[in-house]
């Protein structure tokens, strides 16, 4: 099963962090806006896991793909 | 899982960012065990950025750390530890009592530097935590010049906070350059330039001889000869890792309580404590890029990531985890987002490889030896996730 990552843009401020963490998942364009795949394999959880700790603002949330709600990833 | 720490449980020292990270580890590991965290501030955790960033010019925007449920932690809050007794396992707390403890995780982080002259009771500050920002923010609402002492990057944002909410500044730095001890000359020009050209009257080069006021602040005497009139200072001339109260415990502490690669605190003779591990500002600790006694740093992602790297060592202490991370810090000044990645500050040589002060960007590139070992950028977050990239790989060759 896929999980879901969800970036609240309106939070994000470009730290990068979850690029450092999971590069595969997260990116920079070429205008420096943060863009990310917007569901991941299962075996990437532990990366996205670790950006979600890592964001220092808390923008990164994970859930699995069928829920509504994908708030509170970081800590789970 | 260790089983010994089930009984007297684990004990945190330092309720902010490091220790609070250990202990959502810690259960996320399925630690069940007692969990007690001793802070020497009334509050629960809550993030520093912010204190010199928006926090210290708007309203009291919300700046508590999240605390995921099921953390179970006992808190003694407003209560500071005073000595560590390794025998019996037991840390000292200022009421008196004694809290007892089979794992201990140290993150008691540090302390902002006091000016080291005489310096007048009222109108002084410091920006370390909370109440200080608060009291900080009311001053700077009084009217008045502010006086920022240091240009480091505590000393800048400070300056451009202030400055953007219409307070007159002056900022007095020793160096020629602001920041320069911590990414070089060009990048501190760079700085430089945007605090003259937001009209912040800067002045490198330049110590103040002496502040004046008794008991209130009124001003300050320069090296240049001249005479600042300010309604508030602040001394933003770094910080100290705070290890007061592990003095005479027997864990070795220089410039930081001395971890390993674990983050296992190490007893004087150069051995492990058994149990005991540290995380944050408060450690100082090896990392391949750095030579001699290894680094302290007092940056938000080395706490947590340490933090990290400490509950598992904690848990798992056959299997201890490895820290070895590529530093990272940011700041943010005039609207301008720096990023610092590896350790400019360890390079011998800089190559600026794009400096647009009218687009506000900059990219300069570290190396030590002929090798990259940092870079620092405004304005220009891909090409730092280019850099942190190529640093990883190479940390990981000289790892072996
Ligand atoms: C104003 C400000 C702005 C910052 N901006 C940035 C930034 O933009 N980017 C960045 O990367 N980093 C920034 N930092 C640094 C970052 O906040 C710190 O690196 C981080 O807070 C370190 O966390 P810590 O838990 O190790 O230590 P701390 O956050 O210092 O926490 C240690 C806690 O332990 C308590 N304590 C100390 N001694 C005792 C004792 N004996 N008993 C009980 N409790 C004790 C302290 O009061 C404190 O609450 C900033 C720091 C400040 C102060
Ligand atoms: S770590 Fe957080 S703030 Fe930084 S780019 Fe990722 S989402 Fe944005």
């Amino acid at each position: 099963m896929n999980m879901r990552v969800h970036v609240d843009m309106e939070l994000c401020q470009s730290h990068g962090q979850c690029v450092f963490a999971a590069p595969a998942v997260f990116s920079f364009d070429e205008d420096d806006n943060l863009v990310h795949q917007e569901t991941a394999a299962e075996s990437m959880r532990e990366a996205v896991v670790r950006a979600a700790a890592a964001c220092p603002v808390r923008a990164v949330h994970v859930g699995p793909p069928d829920e509504g709600d994908v708030s509170g990833g970081a800590a789970a | 899982m260790s089983q010994g720490l089930q009984g007297a449980g684990i004990l945190v020292v330092g309720a902010s960012l490091a220790g609070l990270r250990a202990c959502v580890v810690l259960r996320e590991l399925g630690y069940d065990g007692r969990l007690t965290v001793v802070g020497d501030e009334p509050h629960l955790p809550y993030d520093r950025p912010p204190l010199s960033k928006g926090f210290l010019v708007n309203q009291d925007e919300d700046v508590r750390l999240p605390l995921p449920d099921g953390l179970d932690i006992d808190w003694r809050l407003g209560r500071r530890a005073r000595a560590l007794d390794l025998g019996a396992r037991t840390v000292e707390v200022d009421d008196g009592t004694l809290l007892p403890f089979a794992g201990l995780v140290i993150a008691t982080g540090s302390t902002a530097r006091r000016w080291p002259g005489p310096t007048p009771a009222v109108g002084v500050h410091v920006l370390r935590g909370l109440d200080d920002a608060r009291a900080l923010r009311t001053a700077l609402r009084r009217g008045g010049r502010l006086l920022v002492l240091g240009a480091g990057f505590l000393g800048s944002e400070v300056a451009a906070s202030a400055h953007g909410a219409g307070v007159p500044v002056t900022v007095v730095e020793p160096e020629p350059q602001p920041m320069r001890r911590a990414v070089g000359e060009a990048a501190g020009a760079f700085v430089a330039a945007l605090h003259r050209r937001a009209g912040v009257d800067l002045r490198t080069s330049t110590t103040a001889v002496s502040l004046i006021g008794d008991p209130t602040f009124t001003g300050a005497r320069l090296s240049d000869g001249t005479e600042v009139r300010a309604g508030a200072a602040v001394v933003a001339v770094g910080a100290a890792p705070s290890t007061d109260w592990l003095a005479g415990s027997g864990l070795r502490v220089a410039g930081g309580v001395v971890c390993d690669h674990h983050a296992r605190v190490l007893l004087e003779d150069g051995t492990p404590a058994p149990a005991v591990v540290a995380a944050g500002d408060v450690t100082r600790w090896p990392h391949p890029w750095a030579p001699g006694p290894g680094l302290t740093l007092g940056h938000w992602s080395h706490a947590t990531e340490q933090a990290d790297t400490a509950a598992r060592s904690l848990l798992r202490p056959q299997i201890p985890a490895v820290y070895r991370p590529v530093p990272s810090f940011w700041s943010d000044q005039y609207g301008v987002r720096f990023r610092s990645v590896g350790l400019p500050a360890l390079a011998d040589s800089a190559e600026v490889r794009e400096n647009d002060p009218d687009a506000r960007r900059l990219d300069v590139a570290y190396y030590r030896q002929g090798r990259l070992v940092g870079a620092f950028t405004a304005n220009r977050v891909g090409r730092t996730a280019a850099y942190r990239a190529r640093l990883a790989t190479e940390l990981h060759e000289l790892a072996g």
